[in-house]
């Protein structure tokens, strides 16, 4: 269930009052060109919140009044859809995201291993992340790639295939990033 | 369900040629630039839609698709034609096409495939429906982790603007078509089309109930036809080759080409491009390697998690929309998931009841309680904490569950839950066996457990239990 922190939903609008948020130039023109693809602008609200993903790296309160402004829609509402759905980036993730996918196919072929492997690696839980604010780890439903399990998306990409070794060189190549 | 022909089919499935099939939806699907316009248009790319727009009137095209006998890949395997002929011929709203790549059906990916490798194939049969049903705008819907798919459709429909494949003159015919991708962002409920829709006029994925059907009143409350990635890209071939060749490959009722996703524990899992009704062991010893590190075949989820499963020595079965039905199963999505000999069907059981449970949108009580429940109950058994009345209590949610409530999740979960349970009773009972001495330590050993460290409600229970004994 989505709605579990019901305070949160109150709060969360508020909470980053204090910046105000802006889309970029671009980001503009691209609310600008959704606008047209649709036929109201409460359409175009998931590709916007898609937006101030990619803008602010997350979306936190401030976001939210933001895109709420722009689709001339109450951040109540637009906090509501924000949390029906899983795969935004919120605040307080890190700047790598580990979806850990956790359903059948992939528990079949050792994705739990991997799961445990990377917890007590990065030393944090599902939903956390570590101190230093650069992994978070999520364990998801079924990414779609059960073909190459165990899968793991890092951001935007999926590693598949999975292996611990593999994983352990991933996780390497990230940490110098 | 199959009807009449299933006293039929239980005697021997008509086995299905696949050694010399060759791949139609996938057969590009390898080459490097695949995905590009050039390489599309280079092999023949576009000319099944010039052809439609050019030489057939839409309800023609309605009708050879009715003739292909096309049933739909998505899962529910409804027949394309009819689906497209509900569309009101002359509603003064706009009406929409809508694909829906939210491949979300755990055990599925073969969308994806088409999606990265072969964009242009899809928007071909985006064109060819849109004209059939006089749509003139189209969305398609793909699920938020699909980057890769997003961003190689959004490169093959910036390429089809600039080559006037899209836009206001779709290939010189003076007809209008946009198509906007529209990502999703992690929720299996808006691979359900009314939930999709939802979505996509920016809302919680919440289904909607049926009637209306989309068809009638579907997106933004217009006439919207609503269709998986592989059933458009097949419907780009029926224009190209004929409803006859379509119709000649596989089982005459629900024939074609299809692509199964195999996974789980098999050598070689991957999306096989097979004629409709391939034996399902064909498709597992010889296609996918067999089962991997020389185990013994336990048992198949055929069509995705929502199918019911087959033990092993149910497997001798056809992968088509029938011969699955008479098997109480279905052909779903084509997500087969293999399980060997050492699969503990208490834990696959649960991680699938865990992952309806998480995946309820919430709105109709028995499903998001039912799912819950379900997950809490099994997770019970799975830790050793069973009760042997339990078995007994999923069978019953999951019968109460069903036909209740506005989309199917709470069935595809039920599913699951009733055939791991009626299949594989033995196991789960054992596991409620087993773990019951844990719970007479508890309750009846007495001073393992001390009254004064239980809260008062619990030890009016403790006192209850030891009362009765």
């Amino acid at each position: 269930m989505s709605g579990t922190n019901g305070s949160a939903t109150n709060e969360a609008p508020e909470r980053g009052s204090g910046t105000r948020r802006e889309f970029s130039e671009t980001g503009t023109k691209r609310v600008q060109w959704l606008l047209t693809r649709y036929p109201n602008r409460q359409a175009a609200l998931l590709p916007v919140l898609r937006l101030a993903e990619e803008e602010f790296e997350n979306i936190d309160g401030a976001a939210v009044q933001l895109v709420a402004r722009t689709l001339d829609l109450s951040p109540g509402y637009v906090w509501g859809v924000l949390t029906f759905y899983t795969h935004y980036r919120r605040e307080g993730d890190g700047t790598y995201c580990l979806h850990v996918c956790s359903t059948l196919s992939c528990a079949l072929r050792g994705c739990r291993d991997l799961q445990r492997h990377l917890e007590k690696k990065l030393g944090v839980g599902p939903d956390e992340t570590t101190k230093d604010g650069k992994f978070t780890i999520k364990k998801v439903e079924c990414l779609g790639s059960c073909g190459t399990a165990p899968v793991v998306q890092v951001n935007d990409d999926y590693h598949e295939d999975l292996t611990i070794e593999k994983l352990d060189a991933l996780l390497d190549g990230l940490k110098q990033a | 369900m199959a009807g009449n022909d299933s006293g039929k089919k239980d005697e021997a499935p008509p086995r299905i040629e696949y050694e010399n099939f060759e791949p139609v939806l996938t057969k590009y699907v390898d080459e490097p630039e695949s995905h590009t316009l050039e390489f599309y248009r280079g092999h023949g790319g576009y000319e099944a839609a010039k052809k439609a727009l050019t030489e057939h009137e839409p309800d023609e095209i309605i009708d050879i698709v009715k003739a292909s006998n096309l049933r739909g890949r998505g899962g529910a395997g409804f027949p394309c034609g009819l689906k497209w002929s509900f569309v009101p011929k002359n509603s003064p709203k706009p009406k929409y096409v809508v694909v829906n790549a939210d491949e979300s059906e755990p055990g599925t990916f073969k969308d994806r495939v088409l999606l990265e490798h072969d964009p242009h194939q899809l928007i071909e049969g985006v064109i060819i429906s849109a004209y059939a049903l006089g749509a003139h705008v189209s969305y398609c819907y793909i699920r938020g982790e699909f980057v890769e798919g997003y961003r190689r459709m959004e490169a093959a429909i910036a390429e089809c603007y600039e080559a006037g494949i899209l836009g206001d003159d779709v290939l010189g015919t003076g007809f209008r078509l946009d198509l906007t991708m529209h990502r999703g962002a992690g929720a299996y409920i808006c691979g359900e089309e009314t939930g999709l829709l939802s979505s996509l006029e920016g809302k919680r994925g919440n289904p909607k109930i049926k009637p209306p059907f989309p068809a009638v009143e579907g997106l933004f409350g217009c006439p919207t036809v609503v269709n998986n990635v592989e059933t458009l890209a097949c419907v780009t071939h029926i224009l190209d080759r004929g409803a006859d060749w379509f119709h000649s490959i596989g089982p005459e009722k629900g024939p074609g080409p299809k692509l199964l996703c195999v996974s789980g524990h098999v050598e070689k899992p991957g999306v096989y491009e097979v004629p409709c009704g391939i034996n399902l062991l064909d498709l597992i010893n010889d296609l996918a390697g067999g089962v991997w590190k020389g185990r013994k075949l336990k048992a198949v989820i055929p069509g995705g998690s929502s199918a019911k499963i087959l033990a092993a020595n149910e497997c001798d079965v056809g992968m088509d929309f029938d011969s699955l039905a008479a098997k109480g199963t279905m052909l779903g999505s084509g997500g087969v998931i293999v399980m060997d000999e050492t699969t503990d069907m208490v834990d696959a059981l649960h991680n699938l009841l865990r992952f309806y449970a998480h995946e309820s949108c919430g709105q109709c009580t028995p499903c998001r309680e039912g799912t819950g429940w379900l997950a809490k109950i099994c997770g019970r058994i799975l830790h050793g904490k069973g009760r042997p009345q339990d078995l007994d209590e999923m069978l019953d949610l999951a019968d109460r569950m069903c036909g209740r409530t506005i989309c199917v999740l709470a069935d595809a979960a039920a599913f699951p839950c009733t055939s791991f349970i009626t299949k594989f009773r033995d196991e789960f009972e054992a596991r409620i066996a087993a773990g019951k001495g844990h719970e007479r330590q508890v309750f009846e050993g007495g001073p393992t457990v001390q009254p004064g460290a239980l809260s008062a409600h619990n030890q009016e229970r403790l006192a209850e239990f030891q009362g009765g004994h």
